[in-house]
């Protein structure tokens, strides 16, 4: 994640960013101190943690939840707390 | 060419906006930019431009607007005066350090307060430091070619800067004089097609306005610092162009009756009409002097004025605005950059016409007066003092 | 397009992650619902807050749309600029095919629409430019570290209304937003929270889709704000709508009606559930809980229970 800072002769002017969505080069995950781990055996495909992570960190594979984006995801645990079925537990995030 | 017709300042800065036919105008009412707005707000409702007309609830969404406007990829302009100009000042450094192209036509009246409605140029002088071009003009013919070529200046790429065009209140906006315009196809010609995109015209979606801290805000600063110092090169090459296309030939700092005098006094906008009437009748006298009309204010013409003013013993700055508890603007900034030259000539400053107080020939017969007394005898050489004033 | 979750994943999101919101913040859902609901092309303006400051810190932006912010109260106005713009362009055939259809939406915390930004708004409804303005209602000054604004309800512990020996938080009620806006007589205008996300998304892609300005107010629980854990926004939005501390509001066409919980409580078909309920959670009220403040706690009751009235009333109930 270490980025080479442009000088002003090579940045684009009026503090415009050009590629859009590139947050995703910048990771979240870092911050967490709790980890979603997903049980796919008892997750029933609802998706609501999809329609309720903050930070786009849901992984959808083959239209199925497959478990967590870990570069992104904070550990905040509204998937977890939201979870019809408890398929996922917040585990202590070890460093 | 078209033929002259009679305008009053404030027209003839709609008129140029009008045969421009920017995409976008939001402007909101004040004394005495009105008839700016009004005069366009006519334009719009005669099918004359194509123009969106954002009729907005205060100068300081009119900025906003015109920034959106102008983010978005369109031609966007506003107008405005005094504690509108005030009332945007947010914005109006919001636009130049976006740099988007913005055109506005500010005619200068003194800030509140207390409430005045007429002019002096402490509301432009206020936004010196606010990345935007300046440029100053003392008839109404003036005004509309200034218009004209500011949207050249403005758009070029290596520019990318906001321009405020300013006239004096009621002085130039609410006088008639004959201003012999272009034609629509002419205009349109030498503004050319728009260079740059925005929010809508981009091919791919981009940010704009980003929270920028320590690690770029430095960096961008000094790209609006560049783009400021390129500024000059494009004001020669557009005014050559525009001298050559329609016989009107402009400079940086307009120069009368120069070539022989010792001493020469400098203002900015219409009071350098007065000026001109007072030079010509001191020249009959056989009193060597004349006059300097800087036509930008920012960027500020140092090099031009390094070179310009040491042909002279002796020179008198008038500032239309006051710096409290500092030297008033263009005296001080001329003083600065005649810093260190030798041959610098001996200087006095004036502060004039606060409020929208007449400067009459009287008053600046008063100054030819003290500026041969300060050729003669260096008395008053670095001072300034108010001219006019009751004690 | 039927809003289902099914299609909803497939299509590109509107916020990536790697943007710098508090862990759990429920804002960038409501930017996810409100942009998802139409397939349209949308370029959004973005107010001064939270949710402008931490997307865009440079070089970084999560945004996948044209967006800007200009400053704190004035996004209505960029928003309005922007809109005109795209009718002036599409005049002389200057709008990219892929913009043709665009929809222009802008989105402010409370800070920048109840206060600083009110006049802006107030401006562009009168105007009527085709525009949807969001209003993230996290009830407070939370960006710059959580001072009381216009929005904060009686009884809020904030760093401007701190508690105490003489102060219980707030003395003052919410100013009511929804009806200042309706008052403007837009042709659509709602309020909704992000845990009732069909309700969300359906006034989201009604009032996209509705020519001319249109407004919605999202109940947006704020983590820090509110001193609440990271993971109980969504059960926390749901007890504001069953208390009726925001009720699930819609105005079309000058006509008021009730939706989601909120209608089924009206009806009688879901108890009204006393506000202590949703102020006992939050560290924001935990100060009322003692002896000294619980008749706070009744003032807030009367408070909801006026409001929920007023609104019930102008629904027919």
């Amino acid at each position: 994640m270490t980025e080479t800072k442009k000088g002003w002769k090579d940045l684009p002017i009026g503090g415009n960013i050009l590629e859009a969505g590139n947050s995703q080069h910048y990771f979240t995950g870092t911050w967490r101190t709790y980890k979603p781990i997903t049980d796919l055996d008892k997750c029933i495909n609802c998706l609501q943690c999809w329609m309720f992570c903050p930070d786009n960190s849901i992984v959808i594979k083959d239209g199925k939840m497959d478990g967590q984006d870990y570069d992104h995801c904070k550990g905040c645990g509204v998937c977890a707390a939201i979870c019809p079925v408890k398929a996922i537990d917040m585990i202590k995030e070890e460093k | 060419m078209g033929k002259y017709i009679a305008l009053t300042g404030a027209e003839s800065a709609a008129f140029a906006m009008k045969q421009i036919n920017p995409d976008v105008v939001a402007a909101y009412p004040i004394t005495p930019q009105t008839p700016v707005a009004m005069k366009f707000s006519e334009y719009v409702a005669n099918g004359e431009v194509n123009t969106e007309y954002v009729t907005v609830e205060s100068e300081h969404s009119a900025m906003s607007a015109t920034v959106g406007a102008a983010a978005a990829g369109a031609r966007a302009m506003t107008a405005t005066a005094s504690n509108g100009l005030a009332l945007m000042w947010e914005i109006v450094y919001i636009a130049s350090s976006m740099r988007l192209p913005i055109l506005m036509a500010v005619v200068n009246r003194a800030l509140s307060g207390p409430i005045n409605i007429h002019g002096d140029h402490s509301d432009a002088m206020g936004a010196r430091d606010s990345g935007w071009i300046q440029i100053f003009n003392e008839n109404n013919q003036e005004v509309y070619d200034s218009f004209i070529m500011a949207l050249r200046i403005a758009e070029h790429p290596d520019v990318l800067t906001p321009a405020m065009v300013c006239q004096d209140g009621f002085i130039t906006s609410h006088s008639v004089e004959n201003v012999m315009p272009l034609t629509n196809e002419q205009v349109q010609k030498f503004i050319g097609k728009k260079k740059f995109k925005g929010l809508i015209t981009a091919d791919k979606p981009f940010t704009m306005g980003p929270l920028d801290l320590q690690d770029y805000y430095f960096e961008h600063k000094k790209q609006q610092h560049e783009a400021m110092k390129k500024v000059f090169a494009v004001v020669e090459e557009v005014q050559n162009e525009y001298a050559k296309e329609f016989g009107r030939k402009y400079s940086v700092i307009e120069e009368y009756r120069t070539e022989d005098a010792d001493t020469i006094i400098m203002g900015l906008n219409s009071v350098m009409g007065n000026v001109k009437t007072v030079v010509d009748s001191a020249r009959e006298k056989g009193i060597k002097i004349g006059a300097v009309k800087p036509r930008f204010f920012r960027p500020f013409p140092v090099d031009y004025l390094r070179d310009l003013l040491p042909k002279f013993k002796a020179v008198v700055v008038l500032d239309r605005s006051d710096s409290f508890g500092a030297m008033p603007p263009l005296y001080s900034e001329t003083l600065a950059a005649l810093y260190g030259i030798e041959n610098a000539p001996m200087i006095k400053g004036y502060i004039h016409g606060l409020g929208g107080r007449d400067t009459n020939l009287a008053m600046i017969e008063t100054v030819v007066d003290n500026l041969q007394k300060l050729k003669d005898t260096g008395e008053g050489n670095l001072t300034f003092e108010y001219l006019g004033v009751r004690e | 397009m039927a809003l289902t979750l099914k299609d909803l994943i497939n299509k590109q999101i509107p916020l990536n992650g790697g943007h710098r919101m508090c862990g759990g913040c429920p804002v960038p859902v409501i930017v996810k619902q409100v942009l998802m609901s139409t397939d349209h092309p949308k370029i959004i303006g973005n107010a001064t807050g939270c949710l402008e400051v931490a997307t865009t810190i440079y070089p970084y932006t999560a945004w996948n749309h044209p967006w800007i912010h200009n400053a704190f109260e004035n996004v209505a106005a960029t928003v309005s600029g922007i809109e005109a713009a795209h009718n002036a362009l599409s005049r002389i055939g200057e709008v990219p095919e892929h913009n043709k259809d665009a929809k222009f939406i802008a989105f402010a915390g409370d800070g920048g629409t109840y206060d600083i930004g009110l006049q802006s708004l107030s401006g562009a409804l009168e105007r009527g430019h085709n525009m949807l303005y969001v209003c993230y209602d996290n009830e407070g000054y939370m960006n710059t570290g959580i001072q009381r604004s216009s929005a904060t309800p009686i009884g809020a512990n904030t760093t401007t209304t701190p508690i105490g020996s003489e102060s219980y938080g707030k003395t003052q009620s919410r100013k009511d937003l929804l009806s200042i806006v309706a008052a403007h007589h837009i042709p659509y205008a709602a309020s909704t929270s992000p845990h009732n996300w069909m309700d969300a998304m359906k006034k989201s892609k009604k009032a996209i889709e509705t020519q001319g300005p249109t407004f919605l107010l999202y109940f947006a629980p704020c983590i820090p704000g509110w001193k609440i854990p990271s993971d109980v926004w969504k059960k926390l939005s749901e007890t504001a709508v069953k208390t009726c501390f925001w009720p699930l509001i819609e105005f079309e066409d000058g006509k008021w009606s009730l939706t989601g919980e909120s209608k089924l409580i009206a009806e009688g078909k879901m108890p009204k559930i006393p506000v202590e309920e949703f102020l006992k959670s939050q560290g924001r009220f935990k100060h009322l809980f003692t002896d000294k403040n619980k008749h706070v706690i009744e003032i807030i009751q009367k408070d909801v229970d006026k409001s929920w009235n007023y609104y019930k009333g102008l629904a027919g109930y």
